[in-house]
């Protein structure tokens, strides 16, 4: 296709967050030879960040800032986004299927009363044919979708689509909207941090994960450690959450969060059909465990037979050895 | 209070899939509720329970789906609504869920909706604020808790493992996350319940719609396993020197360090 495509960009802890950057690849891929806009939503000072849009790839960027956008609610951004679709008419429209893009872009489909494909984690582009390619059943199948009527809408799922090389000599026109974002029936009152610790699960590279064979909360220390030295983030079987090692937010699986990193370490987990479900489309696997029959092995990558209390300290001082 | 619940009919999770035919293979699988809309369920008894009024189960699906409206019977709902479309759609998407949950709503007045974060199945995770958005009700995603004070609505609400504490008035709709309660199984008396409880069926022809009203946006053209994986490498030797081999093949082979 060619024409304009909005690119929805998701700024977290003042920066735009890495899906966002994929999303302007995305937005290439389907579009080389079109305009490409990006929109930021906050407050404050968004040129900064506008112009880092610019330089992965998008052509130009509309910003719009106002006090009631300083948390994400489906009605404050809901405006802003509409405002701006209006103004712009997009010919397609893409954004991360993050928290805020799952809760989103459902709102803007059913305003613009059109199709959404969500959770893209690949596009192939066959003439003017777009398809999309996204997990069903918790990524135990796949399916190829397309868009059979209005506009092309889709999100993506982290970690799945390389963003382009940034490239700082890029210049494109950053300039702010003006809209005014009022009657939001929802109130954010309290945000309470309790997600993994500086990585996010859906966005990590490296997750090492523990189960029941963790045997305690104590016992996921070791697993902090090694994500760390990796950069990693941790994450859980339900088995392990159930028994209150650790909190449900960390769990992976059909319930819980599917997670696609380049490498998974898989600990002291047996391997349910519901967390394999959950962890199986990673790219490399590596399984820890004291039972050889484990089924975990058999979608593992490297497989090591062992006591993870032994095996897991002797991991992170090699590790340590590389950096 | 007015409690409405989206229910969706899903494979059960213990299901391998399989293909034939460019169709997910569903004869003898074991179907369930939505494990997500089994929270909804929950939620949605426990509130009525707090607050008084009706739980009504809605579901759009086929003959079958009656199955899984009576168990939600069973675990205490009050009333069910099948909206049958066999017979009216061949495929649909998530427009078309939500147009004809759209039209059902038309003349009701829902003070609180209650779906799945999303469907283990299809995983679009859309149907909930398409719906809230068509209605122009308020609607928070994935809560882990509620609480209801006279209109006011207080929500945790799970943003990728951090909370937000979100506030909000009579009516909204809701998509519940795992965390939100622990549902119940249905018990025996509730089951021989459940048998004389009202459970209406429609077709879209009732909701005053038609095919053309509905018809889906978007397409599936091919549906296809993942790729099956190779044997791993099960490493060898005393730990030390496992640790060490797995450290470089993860640097040279794998290319992940």
């Amino acid at each position: 296709m060619s024409g304009k495509i909005l690119v929805i960009g998701e700024v977290k802890d003042g920066a735009l967050r890495n899906v966002s950057f994929e999303a302007i690849a995305a937005a290439k891929k389907i579009n080389p030879d079109g305009e490409i806009v990006g929109l930021i939503c906050g407050n404050g000072e968004l040129t900064p960040l506008g112009e880092e849009m610019v330089q992965y790839g998008a052509d130009r960027v509309v910003t719009v800032a106002h006090e009631n956008l300083q948390n994400y609610t489906s009605e404050g951004y809901g405006q802003a986004v509409m405002a701006v679709i209006a103004e712009q008419a997009p010919d397609a429209i893409v954004m991360g299927h993050t928290a805020i893009g799952k809760d989103l872009t459902p709102k803007l489909a059913s305003k613009l009363n059109t199709g959404l494909i969500s959770d893209a984690v690949d596009i192939e582009v066959d003439g003017d044919q777009v398809q999309f390619v996204r997990p069903i059943y918790s990524g135990k199948a796949f399916e190829k979708k397309i868009i059979t009527d209005g506009l092309t809408f889709f999100t993506i799922r982290p970690n799945n689509i390389a963003s382009l090389e940034k490239d700082t000599s890029r210049t494109g026109d950053v300039g702010e909207k003006t809209v005014d974002v009022a009657d939001i029936r929802t109130i954010i009152k309290d945000v309470v941090r309790k997600a993994s610790e500086g990585v996010d699960l859906s966005e990590a590279n490296v997750i090492v994960a523990g189960g029941r064979g963790v045997k305690s909360a104590e016992g996921f220390k070791p697993l902090y450690e090694l994500a760390e030295v990796l950069g990693g983030a941790v994450g859980a079987s339900r088995g392990a959450c159930d028994a209150e090692y650790c909190d449900y937010s960390l769990q992976i699986g059909q319930t819980g969060k599917v997670v696609t990193p380049d490498l998974y370490i898989a600990v002291g987990i047996s391997g349910a059909i519901q967390h394999l479900a959950g962890m199986s489309n990673s790219k490399v696997i590596v399984a820890i465990n004291k039972d050889p029959e484990a089924t975990i092995f058999h979608v593992a990558d490297y497989g090591i037979v062992g006591d993870l209390f032994e095996i897991v300290p002797l991991l992170i001082e090699e590790i340590k050895k590389l950096k | 209070m007015d409690i409405y619940v989206l229910l969706k009919k899903t494979f059960d999770t213990e299901e391998k899939i399989n293909i034939s035919n460019g169709q997910i293979e569903d004869d003898g699988a074991e179907f369930i509720i939505n494990p997500y809309d089994e929270y909804a369920v929950e939620e949605a008894i426990n509130q009525r329970d707090e607050h008084g009024g009706e739980v009504t189960v809605v579901t759009i699906g086929d003959e079958d789906s009656e199955k899984q409206l009576r168990t939600a019977l069973a675990m205490g709902a009050d009333k069910a609504v099948l909206i049958n479309t066999e017979d009216d759609l061949e495929d649909g998407d998530q427009f078309t869920t939500a147009k004809i949950l759209e039209a059902f709503f038309a003349d009701k007045e829902a003070d609180l909706i209650l779906a799945g974060n999303v469907a283990i199945d299809e995983a679009s995770g859309q149907v909930g604020p398409r719906l809230a958005e068509a209605l122009d009700m308020a609607y928070v995603t994935t809560i882990t808790d509620l609480k209801i004070n006279g209109e006011t609505v207080t929500m945790e609400k799970d943003v990728e493992g951090d909370v937000e504490i979100v506030e909000t008035a009579l009516p909204v709709l809701v998509t519940c996350q795992q965390g939100l309660n622990e549902p119940r199984y249905p018990s025996l008396p509730g089951i021989m319940k459940a048998k004389k409880k009202p459970l209406e069926e429609l077709e879209i022809d009732d909701l005053d719609l038609d095919e053309d009203d509905v018809a889906a946006k978007t397409k599936t053209v091919d549906i296809f396993l993942p790729p099956e994986k190779e044997a791993g490498k099960m490493l060898e030797g005393d730990p030390q020197q496992q640790v060490q081999e797995l450290v470089s093949l993860l640097k040279t082979e794998a290319k992940v360090l």
